[in-house]
Formats: structure tokens, sequence, C-alpha cells
């Protein structure tokens, strides 16, 4: 089983999530974080006060999937959430080690 | 005879307080001498005390608050709204009495009122103050609070996120009583500058340039924010700003037009003047800063329109049409310069603007009530371009000076008084954390 955290552009979640859902994917976890790469971020002014915001939000996308499935949502999640600027995020995947419904006790194949 | 409040009274009060005069002779078994009472002009002034208290609460507070950081959000509130409360007792208990009343040595009644008023014992249901004298007491008295609220109030956008609550609070009380009250004495409760013929409607150089020289004296004793210059101190909300900016522009008409302390041509006049001069400030704060700055922010037309506000405030019961116009277009363009370009030149912590907007703002307009004041519009006043008297243009300098260095002075002495028992400023570790959670042990949850 694999995780998969991607760092996406806020506005697109509606478009990765159906894709992800196309695929059959279940549940996603997203949380709203802040980052920045090669995106630099912009310059407020308030009454001569220049202020460099280097932080951008940005949505972080958690999926937990068997092995086999992680190819074709890789490729989901990049079709729906590109935009072809700099800043449209990156894609980490990870090994998981167990996976544990909480309501019924099922583990990991099961839980997914 | 010179009446130096007649600015305020107007015709109808005048010929009602002759008429009761003239009736001083032996009492008839008939009727009782006319009650001076207007109607419109109690219902108008109990209105505009309502707008001007609306203007603090939660106009300022709002305004304020969201030009703070987060952290220092509820602390920024609480000096408006805690300002409200203090001030208010202490005007019932004694301000009043030293700013609106007559001491009976005519030396010192130059310079300061009468404790005749102490705790307001002598405000019965039917007194009046010859200032007004066709509402209740009761009501100048409250219309006047609103006033004294405000004033201190504003001092609070030059100490922001760094001062303690508890030297704030004394502050508040000490400049109340020692800064204010003697100076809306010598404008507006027949002290010297009202008899010199200085011209200041509803408190430009009384409020405004007050406030601002005490914000300039206090950001300057109490030195500049932790982090300065490498912290990031963008306004946490604006959207609070623009709801206490629009309230605080709405709150106005009772603050002008209500210093007509009647309902008829002189408070329309001014309502008229107020509107116009500030929406063209505002524009013209945006097209400086469209120019200067290639954007024009919100931040930048909501602070064009409270210097509008300001700069009206002096002038706004004596000029017509279009020397509000004047006015305002010049308050956004030298405000704008004077909070952000000298700002920055100087160096010094005014967080949010007191004297950059109320300070310039308010000097200007006493100066520009000079230029355009009318003799058509208000007959107790002849102003440069319009009548011909370019002397009004010096007797508006004396006002601008004298409340400047007095205050500048006083409050310096004041800050300083506090320092040595309690201390000013907090702590390094607290401003750093916020005043919020250290000072009033809450915080605003997500």
């Amino acid at each position: 089983m694999k995780l998969i955290t991607a760092i996406i552009k806020p506005f697109k979640l509606d478009e990765v999530r159906e894709a992800l859902s196309t695929l059959g994917v279940q549940g996603m976890t997203v949380t709203e974080v802040k980052g920045y790469g090669r995106q630099k971020g912009h310059t407020e002014i308030y009454r001569g006060a220049e202020y460099a915001v280097s932080f951008l939000p940005k949505l972080k996308i958690e999926v937990a999937l068997k092995a086999e499935a992680v190819d074709a949502a890789v490729e989901a999640i990049i079709a729906s959430a590109k935009t072809g600027q700099i800043g449209d995020g990156k894609i980490f995947i990870t090994p998981l080690e167990r996976v544990v419904r909480i309501r019924t006790g099922e583990m990991d194949a099961d839980a997914l | 005879m010179r009446f130096p409040y007649s600015k305020k009274m107007g015709f109808r009060t005048v010929a009602g307080l002759a008429t009761l005069l003239a009736m001083g002779g032996p009492a008839f078994a008939a009727a009782p001498p006319p009650d001076p009472l207007n109607a419109g002009d109690t219902a108008w002034m109990i209105t505009s005390s309502a707008l001007v208290l609306l203007m603090t609460i939660p106009g300022l507070a709002l305004f304020y608050a969201g030009m703070v950081r987060k952290k220092n959000v509820l602390a920024t509130m609480a000096q408006s709204f805690a300002a409200t409360g203090i001030i208010t007792v202490l005007w019932m208990i004694i301000g009043y009495s030293i700013a609106f009343t007559n001491n009976s040595d005519k030396n010192l009644q130059q310079f300061i009122g009468s404790f005749d008023y102490f705790m307001l014992g002598k405000m019965t249901l039917k007194s009046i103050n010859p200032l007004a004298g066709t509402i209740p007491e009761s009501v100048y008295m409250f219309f006047q609070m609103t006033f004294a609220i405000i004033t201190p109030a504003l001092i609070a956008g030059a100490l922001a996120d760094r001062m303690k609550f508890s030297a704030f609070m004394w502050f508040m009380s000490l400049w109340l009583l020692f800064i204010y009250c003697p100076i809306a004495h010598w404008v507006w409760g027949n002290g010297w500058l009202g008899t010199l013929g200085a011209l200041d409607y509803a408190g430009g150089t009384v409020v405004h340039l007050n406030a601002g020289t005490a914000g300039l004296v206090t950001a300057l004793v109490l030195g500049k924010r932790v982090g300065l210059g490498t912290d990031n101190m963008a306004p946490h909300n604006l959207v609070l700003s623009v709801i206490g900016a629009s309230l605080l522009w709405v709150g106005w008409f009772g603050f002008n037009a209500g210093s007509a302390t009647t309902a008829g041509y002189n408070a329309g006049m001014a309502a008229a003047a107020t509107q116009i001069a500030t929406a063209a400030a505002s524009m013209s704060w945006m097209i400086v800063e469209w120019f200067v700055g290639k954007k024009p922010s919100v931040l930048g037309m909501i602070s064009g329109a409270v210097a509008g506000l300001v700069a009206i405030t002096p002038a706004s019961g004596f000029v017509n049409a279009q020397g509000a116009l004047w006015i305002g277009l010049a308050a956004g363009a030298v405000c704008y310069f004077s909070s952000v370009w000298v700002k920055r030149w100087i160096g010094y912590d005014d967080a949010l603007d007191c004297w950059g907007v109320h300070g310039v703002g308010g000097a200007l307009g006493a100066m520009l009530t000079g230029v355009f004041a009318s003799n058509a519009i208000n007959s107790s006043a002849k102003g440069w371009l319009i009548d011909g008297n370019p002397g009004q243009l010096l007797i508006q300098f004396y006002d601008v000076a004298a409340v400047f260095v007095y205050c500048g002075i006083g409050t310096f002495i004041i800050l300083k008084a506090i320092d040595m028992v309690i201390g000013l400023r907090v702590s390094r570790d607290v401003e750093v954390e916020g005043l919020d959670i250290n000072l009033h042990g809450e915080t605003v949850h997500d």
C-alpha cells in the first residue's frame, strides 16, 4: 500500500477530486498549507509599507491506495491539477505500513 | 459685542434668548416664559450624539483593529471600548465642567472653565447651556462627551501593538483632563482662541490636530515596534477596516452637521460639505497612489476618505460646496504624502498614521478653513478667498500653533509621568507573542 501526498493549487481541488473519483478512489484528506518552490511570492503594499510574502497558499491531498492503483492515480492527478504555470505542485509517494478502519477494525486492503 | 459662540447658535437661538431677557420684568399671574426648547434641534442633537458615539464604537475600533496583526486585534478594540467607558465617567464627574462652563475669574476663563458642574450636580432636567440654547443641557453635555471620547481614542493609532493596558487607561484619563478639556474650552467654551476668532466648526484642531500631535509624541516616546522593517506587519483583515471607515463616514454627519447644534440651514450645508469633501479626498488619495504606487489600494481609498473627513471637520459649517471640494481634493493628496513618504523619510513608527492623517489633515483643514470660509454661509466667519479677509489665516495659524505646542509638551509630560510610575511599554516577549493573550487573556479563534 502506498500513501500519495500531492501539493496542488487550491482552485484545482474539485477537478482532482473528480478525476480520482472516476478511478474509484473512495476517500482523501485535504489540508490547507503554505509553501513555495520555484513560484515566488508576491509583494503587498500598505500605505507605503512593503511586505514580501514568499509563502503561497496550497492544498495538500493525501490518498491511501493499493500499490497497483498508484500509477493511474498519479496520472489522473497530474492531468487534473496541471495548469502549465510555475507553482502547479508536486506529488510524493511513500510506503504505508498498515491501514485500519476505525469503525470496524478492518485492516490493510479491506480498509482501503 | 462679539459672540464667540454664535457660529454654533444661529439666529433663532439668539432671538429666543433675547425674548427671554426681555421678559425679565414683573411676573404676570398669566403665562410663564416660553420654553426655549426646540424639538427639531433636540431630536437632531440626540441623533448626532449617537452617530458620533458610533464613530468610536465600533467605527474606530474596527478601522484600527483590521489594520493590526491578528494577535493584537482584541487589544486594539479594547482600547476604543475602554476609552469610551473611562472617558464617559470622567466627563460626567469633571470633564464637562472644566470644558464648557464659565470660570468666574475673567482671566482664568480664557484657559479653563469652572468646577461648578462637578458630578453634573447643576444639570437639572431643564437646564440649558447658552452655547446651545435650544436643546437640553443633558443633550449638549452628551454630544460634547462623544467628542471627548473619540479624541483620545484616536491616539491609539500611534501606540498600537506595544502599550500596556494599564498605562493606556491612565493616559486616556490624564490626557482628557489636562489636554482635551482645556483646549476644548479655549476654542469652544468661551476661551481665548474662540474669542480671538479662530474658526473650528467641529474640531479640526480641538480633535484631530490635537490627537494627531499626541500620536506623534507618543510614537516617538514609545519607540518603534519590535520587528519593524523585517517582520510581516500587514493588516490582518482589511474587511474590518472598510466597515470601520464606512461607519466613521456615516457617523461623521453627527460630528459635523451636529456641531450646528440646531437642525436647519447650517446643519444641512455642513452635511453636504462633509460628503463632498470626503468623497473627493478618497478619490484624490486613490489617484495619487495609482500613479505613484501603480495600484489603487483599498486601504488607500478608505484612508483618503478619513483624511477628507478630518480636513473638512473645521470647515464644515463655514464653506460652500466648492470650498468643500477643494479641501477634499487637497486632503487626500497631502495626507498620502504625509502618511507614506514623510513617515518613511523621518522614520517614526506612527503605526496607524494618527499624525499622518489626523494631525496633518487637521492642520491643513484648519488653514484651508481660513481660505474658504464664507460669510454668506456662516455670518460669524470671514474668509480670505471669498470675503477678502487674509487676517483669518493668521488667526487659524495661532489656533494650530497653540494646540500643537500645548498638546505636544503636555502629552510628553503625561507619558513620562506614567512611564516613571508604571511603565508605558509591554515587555519584548509580550510584544512578540501578542497583546490579546497577554494583556486580556483572550484570543480570536479561527
